[in-house]
């Protein structure tokens, strides 16, 4: 049985003269919610990647659901952050989430108007009145939605999400943390990133701290502490925040 | 002179008749592709690829090589040397492409200047309609239709590929091939650009019929079908222009272009405001 999610061991991320990750280690099961938080520049993107094979590591080791990253290529689906993708273009929301069924689908083949897993992907994220609009009208949550149905469309085991709450309202956000909930109740594996501290992380099992070195890891109301927060934001403004994250939490 | 003669006059000529298919193959390959070069911001990249095929067919030229085969290669290889130059030395894109640019023309002008190979440089920047022998018009209609084939062909991927590289990389769709296939496709574009616009003039037809489908397209499709609707309709046009004008059939292609971009996004702007007037009074 398939047990692991996502591992990294003394993972160490440089970019010519930057060091984006250093010796970062964590594992986290398959079937759980996960958050990589830190500010701009921790290196949460470059964790993702790296966990798909985009970036190479300098040193150490990323497995993915207990296989080389090679290896579990196809089994991942990865939420790209806003500026990675090209907003010019005049795609429907259908035409992306169809993007998920390219690779099962096959070359010199297209996906099918009525394919079932497109339908229901953009049934569950409540896309479907919508899916003739192009994806450049629709809301910064919305948008994310058409990501995530693709993402479900592809029938992945791990979603990778980089900063999926950007820029969004809190509706937004709790459709989608709901919708994420509901993924890893069905035994997949995710893992998002974050660097607002406003975000709801009570669905997470995990919480991976992070500024460019892992700052703490595990169950959040362990993470999320000041000294913690504030390691990693290294900043007052933090500890105002924070005691608002407690407190919506009811950890306080 | 009467509207139908005006029409079919030219075409009493062997060489209008093949100059006509020429350019509309032209057009359409060219349209096709702009939608993608405009779309993932790849304009400059094209001026350098067009730019650096002449080198490329220079040396061919020189060597008695097969002007199509020195041009995809010089094409290419400019492609990828804009990559290596941008990630080596960490200078802009932009940068980086300028650098290729002018190198690569430069060098196409110092290889032509000391080899005085049997073409018109002339001719080869900005075309010469006048002569289109049957074989460049075969050259031009087998490229096109390579190009054609394959881009529709791996349309879906193409389109996954340069709109969320980092998806198609994940999914495992073969995203550095599909770079080089459309590297390729641009750089065989300008070189069965060579006689009818040539490779300097082509950039109008990789550039605006795809800039003037964005402006009022709804949906990928219909950017496509405007796109090849300006890249054909510049082609027929500007042979026209250059028949009765006796001027450059390049240059009347890539303005008759120019112009139906400019009439188009006119026409957008009345119709635009047309529609949002009444919505300011609500
Ligand atoms: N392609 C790159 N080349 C050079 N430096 C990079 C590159 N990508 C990221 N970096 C640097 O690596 C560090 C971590 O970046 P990133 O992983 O994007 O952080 P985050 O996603 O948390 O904002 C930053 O200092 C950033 O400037
Ligand atoms: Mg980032």
């Amino acid at each position: 049985m398939l047990t692991e999610g996502l591992r990294a061991e003394n993972l160490t991320v440089v970019y010519e003269r930057v060091v984006a990750l250093e010796d970062v280690s964590f594992s986290v099961s398959h079937g759980s919610m996960t958050a990589v938080v830190g500010p701009n520049g921790a290196g949460k993107s470059s964790l993702l990647k790296a966990a798909v094979g985009l970036v190479k590591p300098f040193r150490g080791r990323v497995t993915v659901l207990g296989d080389t990253v090679e290896k579990a290529r196809g089994r991942i689906a990865y939420v790209p952050q806003r500026e990675d993708v090209y907003w010019d273009y005049p795609l429907t929301v259908w035409d992306v989430v169809a993007m998920g069924r390219f690779k099962a689908v096959g070359y010199l083949k297209t996906v099918g108007k009525n394919d079932e897993k497109v339908l229901k992907a953009l049934e569950r994220t409540g896309l479907t009145s919508l899916m003739d609009r192009k994806i450049s009208e629709l809301s910064g949550g919305q948008q994310q939605r058409v990501f995530l149905a693709r993402a479900i469309a592809q029938e992945a085991e791990l979603y990778l999400l980089d900063e999926p709450l950007k820029g969004i309202d809190a509706e937004s956000e709790d459709k989608l943390l709901i919708l994420l909930h509901e993924l890893k109740q069905e035994g997949k594996t995710i893992v998002m990133s974050t660097h607002d501290l406003s975000s709801t992380f009570e669905l997470f099992e995990n919480i991976l701290l992070l500024r460019n070195r892992v700052v703490a890891f595990g169950p959040p109301e362990k993470v999320l502490t000041s000294e913690n927060l504030s390691a990693a934001y290294g900043s007052d403004r933090v500890a105002m925040h924070f005691a608002d994250v407690r407190r919506v939490a009811g950890w306080s | 002179m009467e509207l139908i003669q005006i029409l079919l006059e030219p075409f009493g000529y062997e060489f209008m008749r093949m100059a006509l298919l020429t350019a509309v193959t032209v057009g359409i390959v060219a349209s096709t592709l702009s939608v993608i070069v405009v779309l993932r911001g790849w304009s400059l990249l094209g001026d350098a690829i067009s730019h650096s095929v002449l080198p490329g067919l220079a040396a061919a030229a020189a060597l008695n090589l097969p002007l199509t085969l020195g041009g995809a290669v010089a094409g290419i290889t400019a492609s990828l040397l804009v990559g290596i130059v941008e990630s080596k030395t960490r200078v802009r894109n932009d940068t980086a492409i300028g650098i290729v640019l002018t190198g690569t023309f430069a060098l196409g002008l110092v290889i032509i200047s000391k080899f005085r190979p049997a073409v018109d440089i002339f001719h080869i920047l900005f075309g010469n309609v006048l002569a289109v022998s049957y074989e460049d018009f075969l050259t031009t209609v087998l490229l096109s239709a390579a190009v054609i084939a394959f881009f529709a062909a791996l349309l879906k991927e193409i389109v996954a590929y340069t709109f969320d590289p980092i998806f198609a990389y994940v999914v495992g769709l073969p995203s550095s091939t599909l770079h080089l296939v459309l590297m390729l496709m641009i750089s065989l574009a300008v070189i069965a650009a060579l006689q009818t616009v040539g490779i300097i003039l082509i950039i109008a037809l990789l550039i605006t019929p795809g800039a003037a489908g964005q402006l009022v397209a709804k949906n990928l499709r219909q950017m496509f079908l405007i796109s090849i609707a300006v890249g054909v309709t510049s082609a027929i046009v500007g042979l026209y222009l250059s028949f009765y004008f006796a001027v450059s059939s390049g240059g009347t292609i890539a303005l008759t272009a120019t112009a139906l971009f400019f009439a188009i996004s006119i026409v957008r702007k009345m119709t635009f405001s047309g529609r949002r007037a009444p919505q300011a009074f609500r």
